[in-house]
């Protein structure tokens, strides 16, 4: 990966780099990044992955949700290097080469999106939910996914996408548990 | 938006951390949950020559009750970890009210409790909260640890009284002498917005009798605003449909709210005055029917 820093002529010192190992959907990775990089750009432009939206840049909106970890992060508020020994997940981690993952099924199913803006960061946001909460009520989802904007749905189908996924993935574990005995 | 450029370090201990900021000049800052740092050094309003990330130093990310019931939130504590604490939910009526307030799900997965009583902004919520317990921050630096009331800690808009080479490590609740009651009522038009209006209030009362009583508001004023006549107001005395009207007059009073796009002047200090009525007479009620039982 490589990143192109401006040389203004006269002013720039060493550009501190700093060289992160970290985890994206299950893949490790090594980069050198400079401090002020920030994760949500690392995934964009150094991993290339473009699933993670910039929506508003400020911490509002939650279109750049990714996990931590595990835990939904805003990734425009975290600098790369803090990604150092983590792991990370984005929306390309949810589908196989084969199969959509529930909550992406749950969306097109649910006409769960319009312009699809927002998508990624509300189906991170709701992984986190269902991957804690597999049985959610309508009030959980609504909690759970209030720090995402949406201008278009107005969320009932958004909610309604989640509540969709939340029961296919309960039918898959219950049928994976009675194939299993 | 990027931030300007910075040296960046992760220490794995406090006085690593410490030293490298007391060898940092005059502009470094320490970074925990980066959900304010972050924002105002993309929007260049913070533009630090060195920033310390603290998310490596081990064992900063509890929150505790000594045995004398004396609570510690260490500088590492996200707001997560106190949205789900039972031992909040069961000695701190106010700080549970108030925790899953702090701005949006996703920011309280990151975001501190400590960093936001640095941050000192008139919005943040957790320092009326901790302003209204009585509590205080414990600043430890290359001279030595001393605890700070909270109430001296802030003294502006976005400014503390730290030295630059000292860290915020925990912020202390002290013990309640009585049962603790009271609650956090914040007014915002959506999840995640600053508050348009928000009131915490932590009484303590022994024998029916208020012994202990703190207000505090949040994002009407120019700082976080200590209501300490109506908590004097309450002190002392039974809880009275009496003593909450005067106490709520008198918290309204000290509100300095401003007209903007959240709400105009009046409107705001009307809104101080209900949610101080609104905890109060909640808290009476208890009251009554634990006197009742």
């Amino acid at each position: 990966m490589t990143i192109v820093y401006d040389d203004h002529e006269g002013q720039t010192t060493d550009v501190p780099v700093r060289r992160i190992k970290f985890t994206v959907n299950g893949e490790k990775k090594i980069a050198e990044v400079e401090p002020r990089l920030l994760l949500s750009h690392l995934i964009r432009r150094g991993l290339g992955l473009t699933g993670t939206h910039m929506g508003c840049d400020t911490t509002n909106c939650g279109a750049c949700t990714v996990l931590v970890d595990g835990r939904p992060a805003k990734s425009c508020t975290m600098l790369a290097v803090q990604a150092d020994g983590h792991e990370i997940s984005t929306v390309e981690g949810l589908a196989t080469a084969s199969e959509l993952h529930p909550l992406q099924e749950g969306f097109k199913e649910e006409h769960g999106l319009q312009c699809g803006f927002c998508t990624p960061g509300m189906m991170m946001a709701a992984k986190a939910l269902l991957d804690e909460n597999p049985d959610p009520t309508e009030e959980d989802v609504r909690w759970a996914l209030s720090g995402n904007l949406c201008r278009c749905t107005g969320y009932q189908n958004i909610v309604k996408s989640v509540l969709w996924a939340a029961a296919k993935l309960r039918a898959e574990s219950t049928s994976s548990a009675e194939s299993g005995s | 938006m990027y931030p300007s450029r910075f040296r960046y370090e992760a220490p794995r201990s406090l006085n690593e951390a410490i030293s490298l900021l007391h060898d940092g000049g005059d502009y470094a800052k320490v970074l925990a949950g980066g959900q304010s740092l972050v924002p105002l050094m993309k929007l260049r309003f913070a533009s630090p020559q060195l920033v310390v990330d603290i998310n490596n130093v081990p064992g900063l990310d509890y929150h505790r009750a000594d045995p004398d019931g004396t609570l510690r939130i260490g500088a590492l504590c996200r707001h997560v970890h106190l949205e789900r604490s039972d031992l909040l939910k069961t000695t701190q009526p106010t700080m549970a009210a108030a925790a899953p307030l702090i701005a949006d799900p996703i920011v309280r997965n990151r975001g501190t409790l400590v960093g936001s009583l640095c941050h000192a902004d008139p919005q943040g919520d957790w320092a009326s909260v901790v302003l209204a317990l009585g509590g205080s921050v414990v600043a430890r630096g290359p001279r030595g640890t001393r605890a700070i009331p909270l109430a001296d800690f802030v003294t502006g808009p976005f400014e503390n009284v730290l030295d630059p080479d000292e860290i915020a490590v925990e912020a202390v609740i002290p013990a309640a002498q009585g049962t603790r009651s009271g609650g956090y009522l914040k007014l915002e038009r959506r999840v995640g917005d600053f508050a348009t209006v928000g009131v915490a209030v932590a009484l303590e009362t022994s024998g029916g009798t208020v012994t202990r009583a703190g207000i505090a508001l949040t994002g009407v004023g120019g700082s976080t605003i200590g209501a300490t006549e109506a908590a004097q107001a309450l002190t002392g005395r039974p809880l009275s449909a009496e003593s909450i009207e005067q106490a709520a007059e008198l918290t309204a009073q000290a509100a300095r709210p401003r007209t903007d796009h959240r709400g105009s002047a009046e409107y705001k200090r009307h809104m101080v005055r209900t949610f101080v009525l609104r905890l109060l007479s909640r808290g009476n009620t208890a009251e009554t029917a634990e006197r009742a039982a």
